[in-house]
């Protein structure tokens, strides 16, 4: 563990210096201890892939007061054992209007589309974070083969639900939103819901799945 | 239960509390008005819970018609407002008689004029706040802005309404400045002494391109020591973040939660609601202050809002 001040009411407390299950594990773990004894102070808990962003209130305690709590419970978040991740699956249209940019990843990396697809496809993805908007998750690692750096200039809105790449993560967008990632498809599912209990689809540590449908299945989504 | 009817929503008109922390890890920001001291001056002024919620009015203020009448307070920058065409004066209750009519214009200082009303203003809850989070399009009114036509309603007061106004000397003491304290940021020694130099005796200029997101900077190019990759981490609001270009972004209360670029610095609690009332073009400047000086500041500030009949003048 080790504490950095983020600004005058947060602390980041790093796990690990690299992107990864491992990582991940142990930035849940102390996430899901805190969640469950909350210390008063904590005003908010921000995972990220290899820290948790730890904002408290300045009032009650300072950064000293801060690390030396959060260090005792290093031990027991250690041994903490996670719940096996719940699955989730993403039923995805690929390509056409849904994927404008399914032809250009897959020009770049010379492979059909259908593979492109097939290697989006061919694994399950862990949820290391939610971030950026409500109900988006970062999910990977994608298939080095179709890794793709974002786009150069982010698209002033994104449909909601459009599925898009990013380096070797992938991501639904919960949101008409700006973003920068490439979009390969979408999915007819709602990502966040304000009345729905949990709103967001997809957690921190969950296992992702996506599963091919097609314009006709998205159109009439939920089949019947 | 009486109305409030938008005649004109002005430029963007929002509901806005204190916003709802604490959701971090759903991937939601905190959200709230831009400048909570103002928030909480104005619904005091009214007999409210500092929290509830009011109109935030962003550089241009609008008209509001209220049918039934009802008792208002304007906090924050200045909208030369009038009510039934009569200027009224701002850190003050005004009672307003049913059918009566209130404009506000252009800023004349600062950026975020707050209407509050006795009873406060009800909206759409989301995650135990009314704040319109635009991005995601939840909470406040439809989770949106403000349209011409739209008919909002407020609560009965709680208790009868005071005329009194906020003192000078309070309002002089958090009086928001241009000049912005700073702790340093988690990635600070990423940056060279020159570059470092240059982010505090610079003057930055607020961009067109700034919203409740973030607000950008136009000034001295910030570059790192050396290019170098960052895992994303969570940002705290008022982090000073540098992209690529070496511009500065100051992330505000409609945050994304996380993010990649490296941070020199963090606007200190007390020096927050500063941000909210900038307005494009504005020029700033950062000056560092120590964790310890910071935590002070904000106890301090907290403990002067938080003190009741000693606000008042």
């Amino acid at each position: 563990m080790e504490f950095r001040a983020a600004s005058d009411q947060a602390m980041l407390v790093y796990l690990g210096e690299e992107i990864g299950l491992e990582s991940h594990r142990r930035v849940f773990q102390l996430l899901r201890l805190l969640q469950e004894e909350p210390p008063a102070w904590v005003r908010n808990l921000q995972p990220a892939y290899c820290s948790l962003l730890v904002t408290f209130d300045s009032c009650a305690v300072d950064h000293q007061e801060v690390e030396a709590s959060l260090r005792r419970y290093e031990e027991r978040a250690e041994k903490m054992a996670l719940p096996q991740p719940r699955v989730v699956e993403i039923p995805v249209c690929y390509g056409g209007e849904f994927g404008p940019d399914l032809d250009e990843v897959a020009a770049a990396h010379n492979l059909p589309v259908s593979r492109v697809i097939e290697l989006h496809l061919s694994r399950s993805y862990r949820a290391y974070f939610l971030g950026f908007a409500p109900g988006f998750a970062y999910l990977g690692d994608l298939a080095a083969e179709i890794a793709t750096p974002r786009l150069a200039t982010p698209r002033k809105k994104v449909a909601a639900g459009s599925v898009g790449i990013a380096g070797t993560q992938t991501a639904v967008y919960p949101f008409a939103t700006p973003g920068g990632w490439r979009l390969i498809g979408r999915t007819p599912l709602e990502l966040f819901c304000k009345e729905r209990q949990p709103m967001g689809l997809i957690a921190v540590g969950d296992e992702v799945r996506f599963r091919a449908i097609t314009r006709k299945e998205f159109a009439a989504w939920p089949p019947q | 239960m009486s109305s409030l009817l938008v005649e004109n929503p002005g430029w963007m008109t929002t509901v806005q509390d204190l916003g709802r922390p604490g959701f971090g890890a759903l991937g939601v920001s905190p959200s709230g008005a831009a400048d909570p001291v103002a928030l909480r001056l104005g619904n005091l002024l009214v007999g409210n819970e500092s929290g509830a919620a009011a109109l935030e009015m962003t550089l241009v203020g609008g008209r509001y018609l209220f049918p039934e009448g009802g008792i208002i307070a304007l906090a924050g920058a200045d909208f030369g407002a009038k009510l039934n065409g009569q200027p009224i004066e701002m850190w003050i209750p005004h009672a307003v008689r049913p059918g009566g009519t209130l404009e506000l214009g252009l800023t004349r200082a600062g950026a975020r004029c707050y209407l509050c009303i006795a009873g406060g203003i009800y909206a759409d809850e989301f995650l135990g706040s009314s704040s319109t989070h635009l991005l995601s399009g939840l909470g406040g009114f439809a989770g949106r802005a403000l349209r011409k036509g739209d008919a909002l309603q407020f609560g009965a007061p709680e208790q009868r309404t005071r005329r009194r106004r906020i003192s000078a000397q309070v309002l002089e003491t958090l009086k928001p400045g241009k000049c912005l304290r700073v702790t340093r940021g988690p990635q600070a020694d990423w940056f060279s002494e020159a570059t470092v130099r240059a982010f505090y005796e610079g003057t930055f200029r607020v961009s067109e391109d700034s919203d409740r997101l973030g607000l950008r900077l136009e000034g001295a190019s910030l570059a790192l020591k050396l290019p170098r990759e960052m895992i994303s981490e969570g940002v705290s609001l008022g982090a000073v973040q540098v992209t690529p270009s070496g511009q500065p972004i100051v992330l505000f209360v409609e945050q994304q939660t996380a993010g990649g670029y490296p941070k020199i610095a963090n606007v200190i609690g007390a020096d927050l609601h500063c941000i909210g009332q900038l307005r494009p073009r504005d020029e700033i400047t950062f000056t560092h202050v120590s964790l310890e000086e910071a935590r002070t500041l904000w106890i301090a500030q907290q403990r002067l809002l938080n003190s009741g009949e000693e606000l008042f003048a």
